[in-house]
């Protein structure tokens, strides 16, 4: 009986009194803001209330015989050992609540496999341990990593509000207009998730998969990685910011010139300085997950950079390995993941930071020259 | 135990473990039947998006001209790879049944020669069935010296008898460091077990 | 071959010999049973003191205790341990006690097949475990270990981890086909199949699925092997390979592997039910046939583990189908347990408890099991801590209970003496709640959106992750007190009777408690 008044309150604290209930303590899915997520959602609920009846009627009889039929109450066994009727008719009736569970989910599947024409289409890429968003009708794009500080996780700092659901840069969506996402992975296979979309679709490495969302309310939602990905599996949220039309062209404009000004910044005369204080943030989204935030690596897989020889002797070397990776390791090529202004100032920084003081810097020019003439 | 077990006993044992062993190999080599069955299932369904081998283009093939199918290019490079690789436009609107040739751009910006494998992928998988690569980069390995940069190759046709809800074809290369050009000939491959990674 | 017929023979009336050779060279079944329920026994200790790990690291947000690497091992480790270490072997115990006791034969059919078949087991686990002390660590991968994270990316203990996985197939190989030659050659003269027990029933068809599956699970780790260590590609884009194949090639084995930890409870079930309701089973032929479409749908719907890679459209349609169809079998067999209660005359002693519980548990763990049936709520509810709830329900108060409600059914069988019955009563019941406890939250925190195998999490997951991790420990330090309540009754206790249990039916109540060392030497007659 515990466990089926447990579940009927559940059900009825999650569905009846959502507002009443503490957000910390949400039972339910929520129904999300998209055409799809509505759909599943409304699925869930029938489904979860069929089971509900079933359960009511199995148990119902179960409870009624604990109750009723007990030895300790002088109950006399009755021998009955079987039915024809009855068993045939528990076969059929389930088999008849099953089509008729399918018939709507059949519905809904259609809808998500959706192939017509949409207005936006956002290319996924999924890697150990952030994901790249790239505009293809719109030539930019960025890497978009969790922003919440090693500190909060470490507790030696308070969480804040979105702990470990915020990143440094989110999706930006048009709302009301068709978006397409096409997924893969560089790595290992990712899997993006908006719950309030009611999309997931793996990314897999090697092969592209899609779909869609189309948003009505703006909004910043939320979402994670589901897919097992390795060591920062837990810590490679997905964050959308759903805006209305004429700000998602504003902020695509101003994508593009930002893209421009990063061009122009690389020709800007950089100081030692100026360079370590960028490089300390860059380090801290694109290399501090494996190499850690003091430096000392985690070997053999991530090597240390605090005294290595990579970071204190040949600067060619040095850029080497960052800008093109190291193969068969899990050194990656930052080249084309990193601007030229965050690879010289995370080279600088690393020829710098705890206790590896040689005083040299690479500007981004010449990075960019290394670049080139390769 | 021997003596209350009738010889008939003994002999059907061995019976039942030369079918339970017949079963196991059996199964075992299944498990490795799969992977040319999926293949075959893959190609006959285009489950998962792998297009298909050089297609020879038959005559009476028909344009028509009614429809129009956009087949967007995505290039993505594999882990550790350093070239540069991306479409020469982004996208080609084509009408089903007629031939189309678009370029892939790659650049090696190393101080090495490589060798760089691309691998399709296509979405929807749906479309898989209906998209035929005359002449393709992907079917073979692609060399580069250091510095050295070129213009790939891809022809394509639509199948006119794609269905009407297909309006979109996105064609995706994924493109891999196969190590560096050995001077024996036969496929180079990368040491790719790279087993420190955690 | 004869050496060793000729010893057995002399020992024939004098019980087994003295000291470690005992058991290191035993061939008698009820010797065997025992060390794979000991084996496994001790599996469940291992595997659990990973899950408080788990739980202890997720009882608040942050990283406290462990750093997500040892995390993921964690994981990866419970998960084999549990399913290879702990309910498989298991099971097998239960068959070796009860099978022969069940059917009138005098031992297994393969003896020496059998004690190696035990053997191998300590070995393959102790190079599983021992990975936990190499460089790079144990497997890391989930106990799914997807490519390409277990292969291109696996830590260097991955080859030990494969062939761990090689040895411990080949051992539930050998123990399948064991059972199915002793179930169709050394039963008693008269019981024909349809007269069969239950659990011999439902063994023989798990033992069908072993083989069936065993060596696809065996191909499935040769290929990692061959992508790891020869430079083959069947996983790897990069070589021409799919990591979806490899998904595909371990469903196929996966699917039918979770009813092979389930269908031989179903079986123990049927026989504790009706011995506690003093009533026939209900509906013996619905169930036989039920086992057997559980069996075959088993095969068909294994990409209902995969509605999120990509799959189109008819294939989605296919497997939730099927998926659904199982729905049918599955209910035919909770309907008639419920019907064998009904209008019975019920006690409540422990294995009873383990039993009903086992009922209502498994049959929400059923329920969930439909709702992720249904491909696109699946879509939400893919690999979210829904999916963590659903199969800890379905195997902890499924297999795990099942097995509580067996040992305690037919202890005073093997021991020769009745268990403590409060103890027993309280181990449920703490149990019980425990199980609840830790479990049921993890719906919430699925349909909530946190995703499963994360060492940390939103700051909205924390209530009934503590709730769950409170749960948890107080699941995990009552089975030492399960442990006490066994050590407690073969060292003694009240003396049991030849059928201890008034409602019991079958062969195995004939034979005196403790069962001898040797039992039917001369076959039984079954009327």
């Amino acid at each position: 009986m515990r466990v089926h008044a447990k579940r009927a309150i559940a059900l009825v604290a999650g569905l009846l009194l959502p507002a009443v209930v503490m957000a910390d303590w949400t039972m339910n899915m929520t129904p999300g803001v998209t055409g799809t997520s509505n759909e599943i959602f409304s699925l869930h609920m029938t489904i979860l209330w069929i089971c509900v009846a079933i359960g009511v009627v199995v148990f119902g009889v179960m409870f009624w015989s604990i109750f009723a039929h007990r030895k300790s109450q002088g109950y006399k066994p009755a021998n009955f050992h079987e039915n024809t009727v009855v068993e045939v008719l528990w076969t059929i009736i389930p088999l008849a609540i099953l089509v008729a569970m399918a018939v709507p989910a059949t519905a809904t599947l259609m809808d998500m496999y959706d192939t017509s024409e949409s207005e936006v289409d956002i290319k996924i890429t999924g890697y150990q341990w952030r994901w790249q968003y790239e505009y293809i009708n719109d030539d930019f794009g960025y890497f978009s990593g969790l922003s919440t500080p090693r500190d909060q996780i470490e507790n030696r700092q308070a969480k804040g509000e979105n702990y470990l659901l915020e990143v440094d840069n989110p999706l930006v969506i048009p709302v009301g207009k068709k978006v397409r996402f096409l997924l893969t992975a560089n790595d290992v296979i990712h899997s993006w998730w908006v719950p309030a979309f009611g999309v997931k679709k793996d990314a897999i490495p090697g092969f592209i998969n899609e779909t869609w969302t189309r948003v009505d309310e703006p909004g910043t939602y939320r979402g994670q990685c589901t897919e097992l990905c390795g060591k920062d599996h837990g810590f490679m949220p997905v964050v959308v910011k759903a805006v209305p039309e004429e700000e998602y062209a504003a902020w695509v404009a101003e994508q593009k010139a930002a893209a421009e000004a990063e061009r122009q910044l690389t020709e800007k005369d950089w100081t030692l300085e100026d360079l370590m204080a960028r490089g300390e943030k860059a380090y801290a989204t694109a290399c501090a997950s494996c190499h850690q935030a003091d430096g000392t690596g985690m070997p053999p897989a991530f090597p240390a950079l605090k005294g290595s020889q990579i970071a204190l002797e040949d600067m060619n070397a040095h850029i080497d390995i960052v800008v093109n990776g190291k193969s068969g390791t899990a050194m990656q090529a930052f080249g084309g993941q990193l601007s030229e202004v965050d690879l010289a100032a995370v080279i600088t920084y690393e020829r710098n930071a705890w206790g590896n003081n040689t005083g040299e810097m690479v500007t981004p020019k010449e990075i960019f020259d290394y670049k080139n003439q390769q | 135990m021997a003596e209350q077990q009738p010889q008939q006993g003994k002999r059907s044992n061995s019976r039942v473990i030369a079918w339970c062993m017949a079963g196991v190999v059996g199964m075992f080599a299944f498990g490795f039947a799969l992977v040319p069955l999926y293949d075959v299932f893959c190609e006959i369904t285009g489950i998962n998006g792998k297009t298909g081998g050089r297609y020879e283009a038959s005559a009476s093939s028909q344009v028509d001209e009614n429809r129009t199918v956009t087949v967007q290019f995505l290039a993505s490079n594999g882990p550790g790879m350093s070239w540069e690789f991306r479409p020469v436009v982004r996208s080609v609107k084509v009408h089903p049944g007629e031939s189309k040739a678009v370029n892939f751009f790659a650049a090696n910006p190393t101080d090495h020669a490589m060798v760089g494998q691309a691998v399709p992928s296509l979405s929807p998988s749906e479309g898989t069935l209906y998209f035929h690569k005359t002449e393709c980069f992907c079917f073979n390995q692609q060399p580069l010296e250091a510095g050295e940069s070129v213009e790939m190759p891809l022809v394509f046709i639509v199948d006119p008898d794609i269905p009407e809800h297909i309006t979109k074809l996105t064609l995706s290369y994924t493109l891999y460091d196969q190590g560096q050009p050995a001077n024996v000939s036969g496929p180079v491959r990368a040491d790719k077990t790279t087993n420190n990674n955690g | 071959m004869s050496a060793v017929a000729d010893t057995h023979s002399q020992e024939h009336h004098h019980g087994p010999v003295k000291g470690i050779s005992r058991w290191l060279l035993t061939t008698n079944h009820k010797d065997i049973g025992s060390m794979y329920l000991i084996f496994s026994f001790a599996m469940f200790l291992l595997g659990g003191s990973m899950a408080m790990v788990i739980r202890a690291e997720l009882f608040q947000p942050g990283l406290q205790i462990v750093q997500p690497e040892f995390f993921n091992q964690m994981t990866t480790m419970h998960g084999l341990i549990m399913v290879f270490g702990a309910v498989m072997p298991a099971f097998v115990g239960l068959a070796n006690w009860m099978l022969p006791l069940m059917i009138g034969a005098p031992d297994m059919a393969l003896p020496r097949m059998n004690n190696w078949s035990f053997w191998l087991l300590p070995c393959a686990f102790l190079i599983l475990v021992s990975t936990l002390f190499m460089e790079g660590g144990a497997p890391n991968f989930g106990w799914t270990f997807y490519a390409p994270l277990s292969t291109t990316y696996g830590p260097p203990s991955t080859t030990f981890f494969i062939f761990a996985v090689h040895i411990m197939g080949v051992s539930s190989i050998m123990g399948a086909i064991n059972v199915i030659a002793t179930i169709l050659n050394m039963r008693a003269p008269g019981m024909t199949l349809m007269k069969m027990p239950l659990f011999v029933w439902t063994w023989l068809i798990t033992a069908f699925l072993l083989i069936a599956v065993m060596p696809v699970l065996a191909g499935a780790v040769t290929m990692m092997l061959m992508d790891i260590n020869f430079g083959t590609s069947f996983f790897d884009a990069s070589g021409g390979g799919d990591p979806v194949l490899f998904q595909h090639v371990f469903w196929f084995f996966g699917h039918p592997e979770v009813y092979i930890m389930i269908l031989p409870a179903f079986g123990a079930i049927s026989h504790i039910v009706p011995a506690f309701s003093r009533k026939p089973l209900f509906g013996y032929a619905s169930m036989v046939y039920a086992v057997g479409a559980i069996a075959l749908l088993s095969f068909l719907v294994w990409a209902h583990h995969m509605f999120t890679v990509g799959i189109p459209l008819a294939g989605q349609l296919f497997f939730m189908y099927a998926t659904l169809l199982i729905a049918v079998p599955t209910g035919v067999k909770v309907f008639n347990w419920v019907t064998t209660m009904f209008r019975g005359s019920l006690s409540f002693e422990a294995p009873m408890l383990f039993a009903v519980a086992f009922i209502i548990l498994f049959t929400i763990g059923g329920f969930s099991g439909l709702m992720l049936a249904i491909a696109p709520a699946d879509f939400q509810y893919h690999d979210t801590y829904f999916v963590v709830a659903h199969f800890h329900y379905v195997l902890v108060p499924g297999a795990i209970f099942g097995i509580f409600a067996s040992a305690y059914f037919w202890l005073p069988k093997w021991t020769g003496h009745m268990y403590d019955e409060t103890l027993a009563k309280t181990h449920f019941w703490l149990s019980f709640v425990g199980m609840n406890l830790a479990f049921f939250p993890m719906h919430f925190l699925g349909l909530a959106g946190m995703p499963r195998r994360i060492p940390d999490y939103a700051l909205q997951f924390a209530d009934f992750n503590m709730v769950s991790s409170i749960g948890a420990f107080m699941f995990g330090v009552t089975q030492l007190l399960f442990l006490f309540i066994v050590v407690k009754c073969v060292r003694g206790g009240e003396k049991a009777a030849a059928k201890p249990w008034d409602g019991a039916e079958g062969l195995e109540w004939t034979v005196p408690s403790p069962a001898p060392y040797h039992t039917f030497s001369t076959p039984p007659e079954v009327k």
